[in-house]
């Protein structure tokens, strides 16, 4: 075989994969929206759920779910970065920060499930909390963290090292070398990884079942004290999020219109994902031009 | 003048050089850099004379840029790079470990090989600096733009864009805000490793011509691979060979009548 009838097959076979690759997006994408978004309707968006009728909307599971998202990158960013930052420009290389990229990388794969039941250990029985927000945001930092970490430490690591120098030798401190050229020229691949994080942490179920909880007491959206017990706000209440709500009505659920919830709270999911990664992604690159001065 | 050298066989000699009245703004003191267990520069010692250009030359791997990048601390950005000996600039030796490094830098400024703008304005890149060390008046800032610019030759060309990416400048522009960049901190001293072997001849040929400007204000010390670059603009050259200080002279009498038999092959490219 001559090499250009391999280099012909080369092209051919990853065209195929390509193809593959968007078939399978495609054909789940038009799947769920096609089975769920004759359900989704302002009436579905808008009604708590219900646990013996049908007709049950998402209401209180789709705020849950942004909140908890919310809640969750408030902590997992800072310290996040903060630790990227670490690793990437302070770490000494050696036995320790060898040690501790190890421990990341363990704690970047372990199951879902698990960190599950380490926050059902940790944040809900331990502290005395039960079923709390909190809770769930803190079990999905333990999720989140390394790979955010991780995300950072290589967005700064690939900026260019006589961008670093350049700055140094003008005679600027490490610290605001760190925060006014590494940070802004790492800021793109930062942001990159706390969408996908985002993602993650949006789709999670298995880590918020014995944390966040099953149940969301009845909310009154006009209460927006954060210690009141029936405020949307409030960070010490249990709640179910969308991802829980399709495991949970489909496991135990008693309402006649399961799958009708389930294939609507699919479609809102993927669809709530799909705004959220284009705004944060229209948002970061207006930031991007504004920093860089590029048109 | 006396100057004193280590031929190759590490024995020291003093050689005499013509005495211009110079000041000196650097004195290089018997300096040893390590990478490790590596010995990079082997003792070299060398005064530098004020708002004049040194040139620093010889075959790659010799030492040179890891001597110039010593004299305002870089290589402490390098994992096992130590020093030895002393540099003393305004009586302070700089290689000691109680010195403020920041300001060390602010004084001996640095322009490297390839151009390394910020990825910001041209105006942010010049502002940069200013604006850590508290500058944060806008006429002052402003002003402080165009001087540096114009003494470095850049502003007719971006006078009009001071507010767009300096990513969008040519190779030979960029290194010219660099070097105004580094004006803009009014520093004594201007480093320049090879400042102009990424560019094209005409860019080069501007950088050059800025150069022999600047030494009206600064004491440049310049390292090159460009021997031509060397005797066209620097009024003293130092051949470095494996990290000894072989020669160091009047740049003309390097050129035209070296004492060393290494100097004179390296110059007339039999080796390096």
């Amino acid at each position: 075989m001559n090499s250009r009838v391999a280099d012909r097959i080369a092209t051919g076979v990853f065209i195929a994969i390509a193809a593959i690759i968007i078939s399978v997006l495609v054909g789940l994408f038009s799947y769920i929206l096609y089975n769920g978004l004759n359900i989704v309707t302002p009436d579905f968006l808008t009604k708590p759920s219900s646990n013996i009728r049908a007709g049950g909307g998402i209401r209180d599971q789709l705020f849950n779910s942004f909140y908890i998202l919310f809640i969750t990158m408030l902590i997992t960013i800072p310290l996040g970065i903060g630790g990227g930052i670490y690793m990437a420009e302070y770490a000494k290389p050696g036995k320790i920060t060898n040690t501790i990229r190890s421990c990341i990388e363990v704690l970047a794969s372990l199951p879902s499930i698990v960190i599950g039941m380490f926050g059902l250990l940790m944040f809900v029985n331990l502290t005395g909390w039960g079923n709390t927000i909190l809770g769930g945001a803190l079990a999905l930092t333990v999720f989140n963290l390394p790979v955010m970490v991780r995300v950072s430490e290589d967005a700064i690591r690939t900026v260019p090292r006589d961008q670093k120098e350049a700055s140094l030798a003008l005679g600027i401190t490490h610290w605001h070398t760190i925060k006014t050229i590494l940070i802004p020229s790492a800021f793109p691949s930062i942001l990159t990884g706390a969408i996908l994080a985002s993602g993650r942490v949006f789709g999670e179920a298995a880590a918020l079942l014995f944390t966040a909880g099953l149940s969301t007491p009845r909310l009154d959206y006009t209460n927006w004290n954060p210690f009141a017990a029936n405020s949307p706000l409030n960070i010490f209440r249990p709640a179910e999020t969308l991802a829980v709500h399709i495991w949970s009505v489909n496991t135990q659920g008693l309402i006649p219109d399961v799958e009708d919830v389930s294939n609507g709270s699919a479609a809102v999911l993927i669809i709530s994902v799909l705004i959220f990664n284009l705004m944060a992604r229209w948002i970061g690159s207006i930031i991007h031009k504004k920093i860089t001065a590029t048109k | 003048m006396i100057v004193t050298i280590k031929d190759n066989s590490n024995q020291q000699k003093n050689i005499i050089v013509d005495e211009e009245k110079a000041e000196h703004i650097l004195k290089v003191k018997n300096l040893n850099i390590y990478y490790g267990e590596k010995r990079a520069v082997n003792g070299i010692s060398m005064d530098i004379e004020k708002n004049r250009v040194t040139a620093l030359i010889g075959p790659s791997g010799c030492g040179k840029s890891t001597f110039l990048r010593s004299i305002n601390r870089m290589n402490d950005l390098i994992p096992g790079a130590r020093a030895e000996g002393e540099i003393v600039y305004e009586d302070i030796n700089i290689l000691s470990n109680d010195i403020n490094v920041v300001a060390l830098r602010k004084e001996i400024g640095m322009v490297f090989q390839k151009p390394n703008p910020f990825p910001k304005s041209i105006y942010n890149n010049i502002t940069h600096a200013l604006k850590f060390s508290g500058t944060k008046n806008k006429r002052v800032l402003d002003d402080v733009v165009e001087e540096s610019l114009t003494k470095a030759a850049l502003w007719d060309e971006v006078k009009d864009r001071l507010h767009s990416s300096a990513l969008a400048l040519s190779g030979g522009q960029q290194q010219r805000l660099c070097i105004a960049r580094t004006i803009a901190m009014k520093p004594t001293v201007m480093l320049l490793d090879e400042p102009s072997s990424a560019l094209d001849p005409i860019s080069n040929a501007k950088v050059e011509e800025l150069i022999m400007d600047l030494k009206k204000e600064y004491s440049i010390i310049i390292v090159t691979h460009n021997m031509q670059q060397a005797s066209r603009i620097s009024d003293k050259t130092a051949f470095f060979l494996n990290g000894d200080l072989v020669e160091y002279d009047v740049t003309n009498k390097i050129f035209t009548n070296p004492a060393e038999k290494k100097t004179e092959e390296y110059i007339s490219g039999r080796f390096g």
